[in-house]
């Protein structure tokens, strides 16, 4: 740790680091190429997010563009075994799908689906094979949506990405497990996974994220994950994060609703050094319906920023959204909710709520809805809240004779467990109400 | 039991209690009543331990230990237990796990074993039938959407779970319909004994139709002005607080 003496940024050298990264790795791309060289180009161009950016104004993450940061290409040295203390429950009869420092590792990866219901593949190899031309025309949505220096830089490496597809009509049963793991031994490692979903018509997907950093160094994972649903389709999206304090992650969430359909979205934030989420539900469809559910639950120093976009283009669309934060010692936790309704998006509903709770002097909750609305005939909320636990609820059930301590801990619980009711997939859920009970020592 | 002693309280700097004196014996059921704004709620609260009310002055001695030393908590292990006016809703915690804990902790205090699984679904299913309170009720979250008369049930199948030594019902009748006030008031005389005490707060003498008290206080201005049987609660109910209110006046004036 002695480099904290003397940490050195990047800065303007980011660009041309990156730049020569990029071209020592250039002639593996194959058809990403194109993809991959525009990307760079529009790293170039917009740089990194800066706090003087209203989207970035809470979270400086150029602090993380130190000199020592280390752009290492996959490692093998992991082995399956390293991976059995992080599989998810049920993990059994999941596909689990591996990313090793940011590229798609197929070795360690178990499909465990039938190809008639899910593909798994390599998002370069996808690139040249049937699906090429929806691959063209829809990675890097997300960029184009919104541009944007940090997903630029993850565009500009997409080769190491992963493609999935859940076929047309298809409900399945099981889940995709997608184990994002960094391996810090060599040094505070830079990883950037790419995933691009494709929902067929009437397929149904649940998919859960998480991320792993071995070794005793820091991380850093910048991750875009690309969601294309088709009409008539159901997805369900966890992620959860639960790393050390010494892991910092910036991520993407794009979901896009091509035809009328359903898809759901739970980020569960339980530690980590700067976290910042993502997440834009794109409704491009009459009739869509999202949900997006998000728990925060930070001590120490962790920073988490939870960044969410609802973005109404057709008429009769259906948005709920409800973040909950706990922040305790001299964590901050932010969430910036923006929802459009466009002007053709009559009779849009959309709901949108954020409640936090403070248990320390030192820590901080900032909170932002933005609702811009250009159509008429709508029914639009939103909502804030940042508090103290509730002093009433609390007495009430001391005077039950239940210690301060524990009456607390089933306050924070009842308050987190709203969010994970979200979580369908049973096991999933259960295994995070276990973490979550841990750390507010509730075991009643 | 409850030995209270010229007790003043404060709210935000304001006197609400100034000066009460009260004597409650195991086996008695005590009634306070009083116009609004009078200390009623204010005193409930300051037994059970509210942390907003600020005791200035006076003492209250619960089984022989000081009661205002100990916390909300303690108190109620010892044997305190305040129903209260407006139950709070708390959803995401089940009622039956907190009844549970809050047992269970009590038992703790008094050097018992926590009850295992079975032995608390016998004894919840006991005190059930005591306010007809249904099973589904108590496996959604602590009073949320629960109808008011629902919550009332709620907080004496609470007592009869807790079996408290003195129990302090605050305004537990209002809102209540004659069928839930008759719920309540049976549990409440099923569960008296002759080593447990009530104190029963209350503006309407309706309630003391059901509960008979052994005792009635009038409450005005934060002291106890009149003390008497169960005929001042009719005498009350007959002539209004006014008569309390003008017989203060007069005796202000001699």
């Amino acid at each position: 740790m002695a480099r904290l003496n003397k940490v050195l940024y990047m800065s303007n050298d980011a660009l041309l680091y990156f730049a020569a990264k990029f071209s020592e790795e250039k002639k593996n791309s194959g058809a990403l190429s194109g993809f991959s060289e525009k990307a760079m180009f529009d790293f170039q161009k917009l740089g990194l997010p800066a706090v003087r950016h209203e989207e970035w104004k809470y979270t400086r993450v150029s602090n993380l563009f130190r000199k020592d940061l280390v752009y290492a290409p996959p490692i093998t040295r992991i082995t399956s075994a390293d991976l059995q203390a992080f599989r998810l429950p049920g993990s059994d009869s999941a596909s689990e799908l591996v990313f090793i420092n940011g590229v798609y590792n197929p070795e360690l990866s178990v499909i465990r689906h039938q190809p008639e219901e899910l593909i798994a593949m390599g998002l370069d190899k996808a690139a040249e094979g049937d699906y090429a031309s929806f691959i063209k025309e829809n990675l890097g949505h997300s960029a184009d949506y919104h541009p944007d220096g940090i997903q630029a830089l993850n565009a500009a490496f997409a080769g190491g990405g992963l493609f999935v597809v859940a076929k047309k009509g298809k409900i399945i049963q099981q889940p995709v497990y997608i184990y994002n793991l960094a391996d810090s031994r060599p040094g505070f490692i830079f990883a950037q996974p790419r995933t691009l979903v494709y929902v067929e018509a009437a397929a149904q997907i649940q998919i859960a994220e998480q991320y792993i950093t071995i070794g005793g160094n820091e991380s850093f994972t910048n991750e875009v994950f690309e969601v294309v649903a088709e009409k008539d389709s159901i997805v369900d999206y966890y992620k959860i994060q639960n790393e050390g304090p010494l892991a910092n992650h910036v991520g993407t969430t794009h979901i896009r609703q091509a035809g009328k359909c359903l898809t759901n979205a739970v980020t569960i934030t339980l530690s980590g050094a700067l976290v910042r989420n993502n997440l834009n539900m794109i409704m491009e469809s009459e009739h869509g319906e999202s949900h997006m559910y998000g728990l925060y639950l930070l001590d120490g120093k962790t920073h988490a920023d939870n960044h969410t976009i609802v973005d109404n283009a057709q008429p009769h669309c259906f948005s709920n959204e409800l973040y909950k934060g706990i922040m305790d010692g001299e964590s901050s936790g932010v969430f910036n909710g923006k929802i459009f309704v466009r002007k053709d998006a009559q009779k849009t509903n959309a709901y949108q709520s954020n409640k936090n709770i403070l248990l320390s002097d030192k820590a901080s909750a900032n909170t932002k809805p933005q609702l811009e609305i250009f159509a008429d005939d709508v029914k639009c909320s939103h909502g804030c809240t940042i508090g103290r636990l509730d002093e009433e609820a609390l007495f009430y059930l001391r005077a039950r004779g239940i210690s301060e301590k524990n009456a607390k801990s089933l306050l924070l619980h009842a308050f987190a467990v709203d969010i994970l009711d979200n979580i369908k997939l049973e096991p999933l859920r259960n295994h995070v109400d276990r973490m979550i009970s841990e750390r507010l020592e509730f075991n009643f | 039991m409850l030995h209270i002693k010229n007790l003043h309280a404060n709210i935000e700097e304001k006197e609400i209690l100034r000066g009460i004196n009260l004597d409650i014996k195991a086996g008695e059921v005590h009634a306070i009543m009083g116009p609004n704004g009078s200390g009623k709620s204010t005193l409930a609260s300051v037994l059970a331990g509210r942390s907003n009310f600020e005791v200035t002055e006076g003492s209250v001695e619960f089984l022989g230990k000081d009661l205002l030393e100990m916390s909300p908590e303690e108190r109620a292990r010892e044997g305190m237990f305040m129903a209260f006016q407006y139950p709070v809703e708390i959803p995401g915690v089940s009622t039956t796990n907190f009844i549970k804990t809050a047992v269970n902790e009590t038992r703790k205090h008094r050097g018992l074993e926590p009850l295992d699984a079975v032995a608390f679904l016998k004894l919840m299913k006991e005190r059930m039938k005591l306010v007809e309170i249904d099973q589904s009720l108590l496996s959604r979250s602590l009073n949320a959407g629960f109808s008011g008369g629902e919550k009332k049930r709620n907080e004496i199948f609470q007592m009869a779970m807790l079996e408290p030594r003195l129990a302090i019902l605050d305004e537990t009748d209002s809102g209540l319909d004659i069928d839930a006030l008759r719920i309540v008031a049976n549990g409440v005389n099923k569960s008296r004994t002759k080593d447990n005490a009530f104190l029963l707060v209350t503006h309407y003498q309706r309630l003391l139709d059901y509960i008979v008290p052994d005792f009635v206080h009038v409450l005005y201005n934060g002291r106890i002005v009149k003390s008497g049987t169960k005929e001042l609660a009719l005498e009350l109910e007959e002539r209004g607080y006014d008569f309390i209110k003008s017989e203060i006046e007069l005796a202000a004036q001699d």
